[in-house]
């Protein structure tokens, strides 16, 4: 059921990627101060958009899971919350260079972004811990649904508080998010829906080979074989 | 669609009752119907699901298949409405071991809407009202399993389940508390065949199955209807 | 007596009877100031400096409490009890979330005067209404935070670490926010204004992560 059109996604978000890439090596304009490695700020943010609408994704499913009963839900938050992990780290890692980049100091208290962010990671990382600690499937299921419910609301609630304490932000930085000449607008638009297809194409990638596991689980028990679980943090 | 409570309405109903642990079944359709004022006996070694069928139908773990319905209300949704009527004696005493056993019955009580004389009369029938005020990590296990018997039958339940409730209990104690449990519909788990003898409906299980037991079938009950455990084969399969 | 307040009379009891939580929060507080006064190698502390300290301990020593906080439930299958009775499962959480801000407010009465003898300035001090109404406010957030962690964490596996690991990411808007509000009144200067706004943050906060935790707390007892 992933699997369809899985192919289409795939270039889409390849040739989307590429061209942001292109745009932002050689149409946008180089930053007067920040200089060539400012441009990462194109990678960077977009990553940390979606990346934390993929954690309150997470969390949307977990409600549905919670409401339902229905496992697939869960396995959705699951995915959903994996792959916002994974752009995540790329996040801080792209955020620290450019932290480097304008400042020369590999990380940032100053901007606020980058600080909730850190504070989003932290928490989003205990998830498959948590997991990992419950061996009960169902139960499992559902204290991740309940953790994932509440990091979600989390987000935006962090990360209001942490710019409300940041507030007397270097200019600079605050002006790399705001205001925008036309050009710079035009790659990050593009990066942005680079960044998105790019989840959407590895969350449906992540979905269709669980499903295939979980179809050949079943399977095996049909035919007798002795399919004994062992401990895993990820949904059966 | 709720039905008017009754006493002709029974005590348990199941149909192909089935829960999980993961991928292991835990309980594998077992259905059986328990009249109003009857006890049910449920055997099988350890491992065979009989704590877990005790569990599902005092609303602690929710059935992964089938249909539970217990005082006429069916689980989980109707689980709120019966929780009141049910007692339940588990393996584990459901106690405070901090609290004396004054206390812990008075939190029982209140939290149940009973009155605070039935825990002193709770108290008494069980024999604990010299000790009621020490804590119950004072107690022996014998002392703690009255407690517990108390706790059980405080809010004066409709149906009573019982998971081997003779344990840690010496004959004399025994003997206390049966009247307590006498008279009410009951579920009693064993390992021993002739509780079956004393039991209107008799339950086999063995690994989650509805299992024959040294040759014991369902014995069916007065209202005629027989339950279904007779018919499964050795292995389980249907 | 509604079964809210019996639940509520009941933990206090056995902590009063215990004594397991409050004494250890305690003395881990005044401890870690004489480990403030050492690692930072100064005398006196002041403003921010000072509002940190504070809050760092009392939060760290917060989430050695939440440790313990459903640990008596679990011993002999004592919350099933309370989950046969026929109640609104929400009192369970409302009752820990009441007791665990006063095992909190209690510890403050002993940390803060403590505090206030080791390690604050000597021109530093006063604006006790002020503070006041900080700790209140914070101490609400990191009950209702402290007592929906703790219930996730206690029937998993690695339950303490996930208390903290769990627990201080979700509390960094408090500390935010309690530091923030606290700075001024802690200043060598002498107490200046409290900051109003950073009071809605930890309102807001409350509130935000009480409806949420009222919402899936249940979830949390089924099974």
């Amino acid at each position: 059921m992933y699997g369809k059109g899985l192919r289409t996604l795939s270039i889409a978000t390849a040739l989307t990627l590429t061209g942001a890439f292109a745009l932002a090596l050689f149409y946008a304009p180089m930053d007067a101060d920040q200089g060539f490695l400012q441009k990462i700020f194109y990678l960077h943010v977009p990553m940390a958009i979606v990346s934390l609408c993929g954690f309150v994704a997470g969390g949307v499913f977990a409600i549905q899971h919670l409401r339902s009963g229905d496992r697939r839900h869960d396995l959705r938050s699951y995915v959903a919350i994996h792959m916002s992990l994974i752009l995540g780290v790329g996040t801080l890692v792209t955020g620290s260079i450019w932290a480097r980049a304008s400042w020369g100091h590999w990380w940032l208290w100053d901007e606020p972004t980058l600080v909730s962010f850190l504070i989003v990671f932290l928490l989003y990382a205990c998830y498959q811990p948590l997991r990992f600690a419950i061996e009960d499937p169902d139960r499992q299921a559902r204290y991740a649904s309940v953790f994932a419910i509440v990091a979600g609301a989390f987000v935006p609630l962090n990360f209001m508080v942490v710019r409300m304490a940041q507030q007397k932000v270097h200019p600079r930085v605050l002006s790399a998010s705001s205001n925008l000449p036309g050009e710079m607008w035009l790659v990050f638009i593009v990066s942005l829906l680079g960044m998105t297809l790019l989840y959407i194409t590895l969350w449906r990638y992540e979905m269709a080979a669980k499903n295939v596991r979980g179809q050949i689980r079943k399977l095996r028990r049909r035919l007798g074989a002795d399919v004994v679980a062992g401990r895993s943090a990820a949904p059966q | 669609m709720p039905s008017p409570p009754s006493t002709d309405t029974p005590a348990i109903e199941l149909d192909g009752l089935e829960r999980r642990y993961g991928e292991r079944v835990a309980l594998a359709g077992v259905s059986l119907t328990l009249p109003r004022g009857a006890v049910l006996a449920v055997l099988g070694p350890n491992g065979a699901g009989k704590s877990t069928l005790l569990r599902v139908l005092a609303t602690l773990l929710r059935p992964h298949g089938g249909t539970v319905k217990v005082l006429g209300e069916d689980l989980p949704g109707g689980a709120w409405k019966v929780r009141g009527r049910i007692g339940y004696l588990g393996h584990q005493p459901l106690l405070y071991r901090d609290l004396s056993a004054r206390e812990n019955l008075l939190l029982h009580a209140r939290l149940h809407r009973v009155a605070r004389v039935r825990v002193d009369e709770m108290l008494d029938a069980v024999g604990l009202t010299r000790r009621a005020e020490d804590p119950l990590h004072t107690f022996s296990r014998g002392m703690v399993q009255r407690c517990s018997v108390a706790r059980t039958v405080l809010h004066d339940p409709d149906l009573v389940l019982l998971d081997e409730p003779r344990a840690n209990l010496d004959p004399a104690a025994a003997e206390i508390i049966e009247p307590l449990l006498e008279g009410r519909t009951r579920v009693m788990t064993s390992h021993d065949p002739r509780d079956a003898e004393r039991a209107e409906v008799v339950l086999g299980l063995r690994e989650g199955h509805p299992h024959a037991i040294d040759g014991l079938y369902a014995v069916p009950a007065h209202a005629g209807t027989a339950p279904r455990a007779d018919r499964r084969t050795q292995d389980g399969a249907r | 007596m509604t079964p809210l307040s019996a639940l509520l009379r009941k933990e206090l009891r056995l902590e009063w009877r215990t004594r397991e939580a409050v004494p250890a929060m305690a003395l881990f507080s005044v401890t870690t100031f004489v480990v403030f006064h050492f690692g930072l190698q100064r005398d006196a502390v002041d403003g921010a400096l000072a509002a940190g300290v504070l809050w760092v301990t009392l939060l760290f020593a917060a989430m050695l409490g939440a440790n313990r906080l459903f640990v008596s439930d679990s011993e002999d299958g004592a919350l099933e009890g309370i989950l046969l009775a026929p109640i609104d499962r929400t009192a369970l959480y409302a009752a820990k979330a009441i007791a665990f801000a006063a095992y909190l407010a209690i510890v403050e009465i002993v940390a803060v005067p403590a505090f206030y003898l080791l390690l604050l300035g000597p021109s530093a001090g006063g604006a006790v209404p002020g503070l006041l109404a900080v700790l209140g406010l914070a101490d609400i957030g990191i009950a209702l935070t402290g007592t929906l962690v703790s219930g996730l964490a206690t029937r998993t596996r690695s339950r303490d670490l996930l208390v903290s690991l769990l627990g201080l990411p979700l509390l960094m808007p408090v500390i935010i926010a309690a530091a923030r509000a606290t700075t001024p009144l802690l200043a060598a200067a002498g107490p200046g204004d409290l900051p109003g706004r950073w009071l809605a943050v930890l309102a807001l906060y409350d509130l935000v992560i009480g409806l949420i935790a009222l919402a899936v707390f249940d979830f949390l007892l089924e099974d």
